[in-house]
């Protein structure tokens, strides 16, 4: 599709335009004294000036917390009230990294991996991504490792390019992105065709090959470097749960008298409960082996299952990490030492 | 630095101990915690005023413990941490060796637990005055402000559970939050379950939080957890004159004394 250009000060008035259409407006902002996403209603809301923001954006299709059906029991039969997908929202996730906009790849694989999820889904079709690619980086990104780029284009509906004063190169990569372009067609005007927006981008050096790293995984599983790198790993979920395409979840029933409704919550490999089966047997009893999982499901299973790398590179789960679990430095050391 | 380094390397070639809990540089410019089990290795280990995630979370994990017994490096908040532990009967003085640093960043030598709660008397464990005004300001709102302020807070929490992880005290195997059937709390992030997963675990931190504020420091939501607990601190304070951990005390929840208050009851 065409490259298009729009001033800086007109990138205000598209986000008004796109607000008074009635959209919901999920963009990052200063939450906590971090920048998390959230629903906002005016430009100056939205943060700017980050690397990347401490939650990815995942929750526009796949929500900590979701409602799969409701239920009512009486005396001799359950009555079953399916969710309706067209009550959700149309969003516009504004402000997204390339990185997060890339995790909808292995995410609608996941999600679509035999019978399609339909409230995932129809969540997705709802969603519009305008995304802003990086002009900064930081020690924990590795995109350019993990198939992506500052200025990566995968999943996104727009990306907006910013080129100092002389505005922001817009790609309009879909045809949710051309609506949003002939909806709003008095702000763009269309880029000269040799305009090129990688002197724009962060220089972001490639560190591993994955394809490598994963070649080495297969005959890494009784290894020692699973120990020697989660000894300090404390088990919590912040990893999985900053992840842009962590996609595990556990299914809960909450009920209330005799109505209740079956949700689908966020889950991780790093917990040891994920794996206890109702014996008592638990076939990940150590922190070791939850980690080994961790990163063989992102660079071992998924490959191999669905064709997809389950890491976009982010960094987050660096970020995160109360314990400084590095995960860019882990891969170097699988890929660089023998540890089989 | 020299004299941590030195003093690990002759535990480790003693072999009175077999490894050695201790920071080491990270990434972003942060310390984590190291591991070092080989004497050759102990050059890794550093302390500076970055050294705050604590260390004493580490003793009761059962894969640290497997690797035989441990020293470890502990600044003040560690060793109060350690000493609840023992209050508790989770270590002892068979357990493990400190090696203590002082707020003056001076090595210090313990033989006993007991020594160390002699330490610690001289660091009493008070709020500072702005911790102490931000909790009064919270205590006079309005309730329905209070709420409001509180609903708006622990919004972003998802229960990633990286509070529970990073305390020393919460070393329950299985925690209440797992029970599912029934679920004695709702399992799900949304409003009531962080509500109620926050409230129920700062209350099993009553008169056992050493404030060490890892919690906080963990949270990668930025939830400000500590408020919680040195609210409860405060009250604990008030109400059964608790001022810190103690090896001989015990806890306020679990040990009855005639003298305790009894004007809850109505």
């Amino acid at each position: 599709m065409e490259n298009y250009i729009i001033q800086n000060g007109s990138l205000e008035n598209l986000f008004d335009a796109l607000v008074a259409g009635g959209k919901t407006m999920i963009a990052p902002r200063l939450k906590n004294g971090k920048i998390l996403f959230g629903k906002v209603e005016s430009f100056s809301e939205i943060s700017q000036d980050f690397i990347q923001t401490a939650q990815s954006a995942k929750e526009a299709f796949f929500p900590r917390t979701e409602k799969l059906f409701g239920y009512t029991c009486s005396k001799n039969k359950i009555v079953l009230e399916d969710v309706d997908p067209e009550m959700f929202p149309e969003v516009i996730l504004w402000g997204i990294r390339p990185c997060d906009a890339k995790s909808l790849v292995p995410l609608k694989k996941i999600f679509n991996w035999d019978t399609g999820d339909q409230i995932f889904n129809r969540r997705v079709e709802k969603t519009t991504v305008i995304s802003f690619s990086c002009q900064q980086s930081d020690e924990f990104c590795f995109c350019t490792s993990a198939g992506g780029g500052p200025g990566s284009t995968e999943g996104s509906d727009i990306l907006f390019t910013v080129m100092g004063t002389d505005g922001y190169m817009a790609e309009v990569l879909s045809e949710k992105g051309k609506q949003i372009l002939d909806l709003n067609s008095g702000l763009f005007s269309k880029a000269e065709s040799h305009t090129n927006k990688d002197q724009f981008l962060a220089a972001i050096p490639v560190r591993f090959s994955r394809e490598e790293v994963s070649k080495k995984l297969a005959s890494y599983f009784d290894s020692g470097i699973w120990e020697n790198q989660s000894l300090r790993c404390m088990g919590c979920g912040a990893c999985a749960f900053v992840c842009p395409s962590c996609a595990c979840f556990d299914i809960q029933d909450e009920s209330h008298g005799n109505r209740g409704t079956r949700l689908r919550c966020w889950d991780s490999c790093g917990f040891s409960l994920f794996t206890q089966h109702t014996s008592g047997h638990n076939p990940r009893e150590k922190q070791s082996q939850r980690w080994r999982q961790r990163l063989l499901h992102k660079f071992a299973y998924m490959p191999e299952r669905l064709s997809v790398y389950g890491c976009t590179g982010c960094g987050r789960c660096s970020r995160a990490c109360p314990v400084d679990m590095n995960i860019l430095q882990h891969l170097i050391s699988i890929q660089e030492v023998d540890h089989a | 630095m020299d004299e941590l380094r030195t003093r690990a390397r002759e535990l480790l070639e003693s072999g009175k101990v077999q490894l050695v809990i201790g920071y080491e540089q990270g990434s972003g410019g942060k310390t984590r915690p190291a591991f070092v089990e080989n004497p050759e290795k102990t050059d890794s280990l550093i302390f500076d005023s970055r050294c705050i995630q604590n260390l004493a979370v580490y003793v009761t994990k059962s894969e640290v413990r497997k690797k035989g017994r441990p020293a470890i490096v502990a600044s003040v908040p560690v060793l109060r941490s350690l000493i609840q532990l023992a209050s508790e009967n989770q270590i002892n003085d068979d357990t493990l060796v400190i090696i203590g640093i002082t707020p003056g960043l001076e090595l210090i030598e313990f033989k006993t637990l007991k020594e160390v709660g002699s330490f610690l008397e001289q660091y009493s464990l008070e709020l500072d005055a702005r911790d102490k005004e931000m909790i009064c300001k919270l205590d006079g709102m309005e309730p329905a402000l209070r709420w409001k302020l509180w609903m708006e807070t622990l919004e972003p929490c998802f229960k990633c559970y990286a509070c529970r992880a990073a305390c020393p005290l919460c070393y329950c195997t299985r925690c209440t939050v797992e029970c599912n059937q029934p679920q004695w709390l709702p399992v799900a992030s949304h409003l009531l379950g962080n509500l109620e997963w926050h409230i129920m675990r700062a209350m099993h931190m009553a008169g056992r939080c050493t404030d060490c504020g890892s919690c906080a420091n963990a949270c990668p939501v930025g939830i400000p957890l500590t408020l919680l607990t040195r609210k409860i601190m405060l009250d604990a304070n008030l109400n059964f004159g608790q001022t810190g951990p103690s090896l001989t005390s015990g806890n306020i929840m679990s040990v009855f004394r005639p003298e305790d208050r009894d004007n809850f009851i109505k």
